[in-house]
């Protein structure tokens, strides 16, 4: 279980903003799952809008890379995925696990900038 | 480093010491205590009662009793695969074995125990084995791999534990007992003879009063051994699993006080002759005792800890009851309190029932009408209510007897009012009544997985979960509260009622629903339901864009989504009816995909380890050659299962595939609350299963009978009859009324047989709606059925004709490549996933795809 953990990125960290996806390849609160350098990002839409947001792509429950294939909603107002394969909950915002306090998935930068849905990066990635 | 902080090592990081350190967390010692722990395995805390479990599907992650980050957040310091070798009580030292040295203020001792090996000559040979740790384990699967015969010494409770590992690894396998029965601590002879038949049926061979001389090896391998009645037993390996001794031996250097044979004495404090020194678990000896079983060794961390806290009305230690409940090897036994009737004047009434193999006793006392113990084997169910009449000293009905008996008045004589508040319900957690009570009042729990999370009743072995059940019910009763039946926080409103909600207004999307009746963004519960409706309702294609977002996984991608991410196919076989020529082109499907295949318990195949990407490809493939979905992702119709009927069999009186096939394609894709499973068979001889069907139809001379609400799985339920001798006309109408009925009435996920066994009016009832149309409602029934066949559309053709829904299936968004943390290993020549370990090995561990790339 002793993994080496994947850090989140936050906004000020972020060197470089890698360019996934038109908006529209997202349909309305769904997730779609994008390779970022090496890594699998999850990213989410909420309803129609551009409003997304990007998340590790790794279930650490089940250990698969399924993230993207979850179910959005809300619990009391916080805005969530649900792990398709074991159902366990996330914070789209944070990562926490909201059935398991233990448990954290990485959270990234996310943003729309002209229709074009872009993720951010701590990492010199070349796109 | 300056602390006024003081310091605790926790010596052994076993259930028990683990356990410790847990409590001392949920109780807050971080703020006044340094926490430190010793771990001689090279692994921390695992579950060892579930043990045999890792020869069956299990992991050593998966036994794991640490939550990830444990230590680490809580800043405990662990020191895995050292061990303490030394402690200087004077000075309040200890020295591990890796030479790191470390005061204490206080120390705890949870060394547990070591397996007894019996001082029998060539005890140490070549293929004799110990059961304790995985390492054990490790080493006596790799030796079985090399075996055919495996026997176990010692019939105790671990003994036939390890019985049950040894033949799940294959092996012939024999128990050998020096006592003249099976465990002959916990049953008397009567019931250790029942455990010995039902064992022996299932081919593990049992040798009683057997006294081992002599271990004999040949060329380094074990080929026999001899006993003392000069018989003899041929064998390639041995477990010793004759019991255990408690792990002193630091306790003994140091001259702590022992017990005569062994055991570090305790008191009601758990705190041994050194005051600045506690002991709980296997190595404790209380009043002559040693507790060899987990429940009263977590009790002895719940003294320790409130004790090492100083907490107002700390708990003691006072014994533990060693009641028991366990299967071992598929077989119940249970054996609680005064087992062996010796009470003064104790009394027992024994029911044994030869043909199922059950025995049943029951030790009350002299006057009959108090519980004071009893043994269970074959048939355990009663135990749970049995343990509370006796702790609680309940007084017991007239006849006792009927207790014993299957749905008996053991439960009238348990009523949850009746029951003290002081009675532990859960024994692993030690929960009582009065804590579950409160629980649910203070907190205003209403559901059961909420209550058992909120007390850890029930968390352990699970054992008193229907009575925690019961308890919350009785409680809820009690309170007035109305059970709500709300399908979630998003939507006040029961599955009916929104369903009905739906259909009156005509609300065709989620987004509507939830704007006029709900609140929030819907979640991973009201979606797929409000999906499922919409779909039996107007029966549009499920991946258009307001629906895609709504379906539970397998919906979601029209496929069954296994433990690693890739996916399931199964198509259509209507009836398991399959040509030669299309069976052909699964097998070819199959090879080109590297696909693992099976046959499924609905007469089709299934084939295993599609990627998302493939799926598409796949189903293409599929469609050109005529096949089409077989639903078996949705919560909807699956198969129609058929023998061959009159068409081929000599005793079939009508033609049940051709009719299975017809039932196949009328209702195929319809959605349900839950799956919907049905067959047709030919004669009353019933091969096709259909009474234990969601819908099943027999044929008779003169027609068709017609049963529902049957299941199998997990809780098997017979199917009722609902009408008999049916022509195929009336069959079909009732057919579409009763489906239809079901899938507007029934609750979330709830299959026909507990959706019957709520319904008011039973099987009346049911039959004046179907067949009388007592509510007015079949002429709509049958029109919303014929809609759903009018509508019917193949999920898998439209997709693969539409070319942004393929799109979807693509692993990444932004790149062709597939999801490249999958890995397989070949197993009987075809491939499975990778387990862990075996990724390890492949070098294909996720954490190279997670690293971030410099």
């Amino acid at each position: 279980m002793e993994r080496s953990m994947v850090q989140s990125t936050t906004t000020a960290d972020v060197k470089n903003w890698i360019t996934i996806c038109p908006l529209d390849a997202i349909a309305p609160n769904t997730g779609v799952n994008a390779l970022v350098g090496t890594q699998q990002v999850a990213i989410f839409r909420i309803g129609a809008t551009d409003e997304v947001y990007a998340t590790g792509n790794f279930d650490p429950f089940s250990k698969a890379f399924v993230m993207s294939r979850g179910i959005l909603g809300d619990r009391q107002g916080i805005l969530k995925v649900a792990s398709p394969i074991y159902k366990q909950n996330f914070n789209l915002k944070t990562g926490a696990c909201l059935d398991d306090a233990t448990v954290t998935i990485p959270v990234y930068p996310a943003r729309v900038v002209d229709g074009q849905v872009q993720v951010g990066t701590s990492c010199q990635v070349k796109q | 480093m300056p602390s006024s902080k003081q310091t605790l090592i926790v010596v052994g990081n076993g259930m028990v010491g683990h356990r410790l350190l847990e409590l001392m967390v949920a109780k807050g010692a971080l703020e006044h205590w340094n926490l430190i722990t010793f771990c001689e395995e090279p692994r921390v805390a695992y579950d060892r009662v579930h043990l045999s479990e890792y020869f069956v599907d299990k992991t050593a992650a998966d036994l794991t009793l640490v939550t990830p980050g444990f230590y680490q957040d809580n800043g405990i310091r662990i020191y895995v695969g050292d061990r303490i070798v030394e402690i200087d009580r004077g000075q309040q030292r200890v020295k591990s074995a890796n030479g790191v040295e470390i005061a204490y203020d206080r120390l705890v001792l949870a060394t547990g125990s070591y397996p007894f090996v019996p001082p029998i000559k060539g005890n140490d040979a070549t293929g004799t084995f110990v059961y304790r740790t995985i390492e054990d384990l490790d080493a006596i699967k790799a030796y079985a791999a090399q075996s055919q015969v495996g026997v176990v010494v010692g019939g105790g409770l671990l003994g036939l534990e390890c019985a049950n590992a040894l033949k799940s690894l294959g092996l012939e396998t024999h128990v050998v007992e020096f006592a003249p029965r099976l465990m002959p601590v916990q049953l008397d002879e009567a019931a250790g003879e029942v455990l010995k038949e039902k064992i022996e049926a299932l081919e593990v061979q049992v040798h009683t009063s057997k006294a081992t001389t002599d271990i004999v090896s040949d060329g380094g391998r074990l080929v026999s051994m001899q006993f003392a009645d000069e018989t003899s037993l041929q064998t390639d390996m041995i477990v010793f699993s004759a019991g255990i001794r408690p792990r002193d031996e630091l306790a003994r250097d140091c001259g702590l006080q022992l017990g005569d044979r062994g055991g570090i004495v305790i008191d009601d404090a758990c705190q041994t002759s050194d005051p600045n020194i506690y002991a709980i678990g296997e190595c404790a000896l209380y009043q002559g005792r040693i507790f060899g079983l987990v429940a009263p060794g977590y009790h002895m961390a719940e003294v320790a800890s409130d004790q090492l806290l100083e907490v107002a009305a700390a708990q003691q230690f006072v014994g533990a009851d060693m009641s028991t409940k366990l299967k071992l090897l598929g077989v119940d036994v249970a054996s609680f309190g005064d087992n062996f009737a010796k009470t003064t004047g104790a009394k027992e009434l024994t029911v044994a029932d030869t043909v199922a193999g059950t025995y049943k006793k029951l030790v009350v006392n002299a006057d009959g009408d108090r519980l004071l113990g009893g043994i269970l084997v074959g048939d355990a169910e009663a135990y749970g209510t049995l343990l509370q009449l006796m702790q609680n000293q309940i007084a017991l009905p007239d006849n006792p007897l009927g207790l014993l008996l299957p749905a008996g008045d053991g439960a009238a004589a348990l009523t949850m009012d009746n029951l003290p508040d002081t009675a532990q319900v859960c024994s692993c957690n030690n929960v009582t009544k009065g804590q579950l009570c409160e629980a649910i009042q203070a907190d205003g729990i209403t559901d059961l997985p909420t209550l058992k999370k909120c007390t850890t009743a029930g968390t352990g072995c699970g054992g008193c979960v229907p009575l925690v059940k019961d308890i919350l019910k009785t409680e809820l009763k009690k309170a007035g509260i109305e059970v709500k039946n709300h399908i979630c926080e998003h939507f006040p409103y029961s599955r009916q009622e929104l369903y009905h909600l739906l259909r009156v207004g005509e609300i065709r999307s989620f987004d509507a629903l939830l704007a006029q009746y709900g609140s929030g963004y819907g979640c991973e519960v009201c979606k797929p339901t409000v999906a499922s409706m919409l779909a039996s309702s107007w029966n549009d294609y499920v991946l258009n864009t307001p629906h895609v977002g709504l379906q539970d996984t397998n919906d979601s991608f029209l496929a069954n989504i296994q433990k690693d991410g890739t996916y399931s196919v199964i198509p259509r076989i209507p009836g398991g009816e399959i040509t030669p020529e299309r069976l052909i082109v699964l097998g070819q499907i199959a090879q080109e995909f590297d696909l693992y295949t099976k046959i499924t318990g609905g007469q089709r195949v299934v084939l295993f380890g599609a990627r998302v990407d493939q799926l598409p490809i796949i189903w293409q493939k599929l469609v050109a050659h005529g096949f089409e979905s077989g639903h078996a992702y949705g919560k909807a119709l699956r198969t129609v299962k058929s023998c061959v009927g009159s068409t081929w069999c000599r005793f079939g009186v009508q033609d049940s595939t051709s009719l299975a096939i017809e039932v196949e394609l009328r209702y195929r894709g319809l959605r349900s609350p839950h799956k919907l499973k049905s067959a047709v068979s030919g004669c009353t001889r019933e091969c096709a299963e259909a009474q234990g069907k969601d819908f099943g139809i027999i044929a008779t001379e003169n027609g068709w009978n017609l049963y529902v609400c049957g299941n199998g799985g997990m809780k098997p339920q017979h199917a009722l009859l609902l009408a008999t001798d049916l022509d195929k006309e009336t069959l079909i109408k009732y057919l579409d009324r009763f489906l239809v009925f079901y899938i507007r009435t029934a609750d979330k996920l709830e299959r026909t047989s507990t959706w019957f066994n709520k319904l008011e009016g039973g099987l009346d009832y049911l039959k004046q709606v179907i067949i009388e149309d007592s509510l007015g409602i079949a002429h709509e029934l049958e029109a919303q059925m014929q809609h759903h066949v009018d509508t019917y559309q193949c999920e898998w053709k439209t997709t693969i004709e539409t070319p942004e829904k393929v799109q979807r299936f693509n692993h990444f968004v932004n790149t062709d490549a597939a999801d490249p943390s999958l890995a397989y290993v070949q197993e009987r020549g075809q491939k499975r996933p990778a387990t862990e370990a075996e990724r390890v090995v492949l070098n294909q561990s996720h954490d190279a795809m997670i690293t971030p790339a410099q």
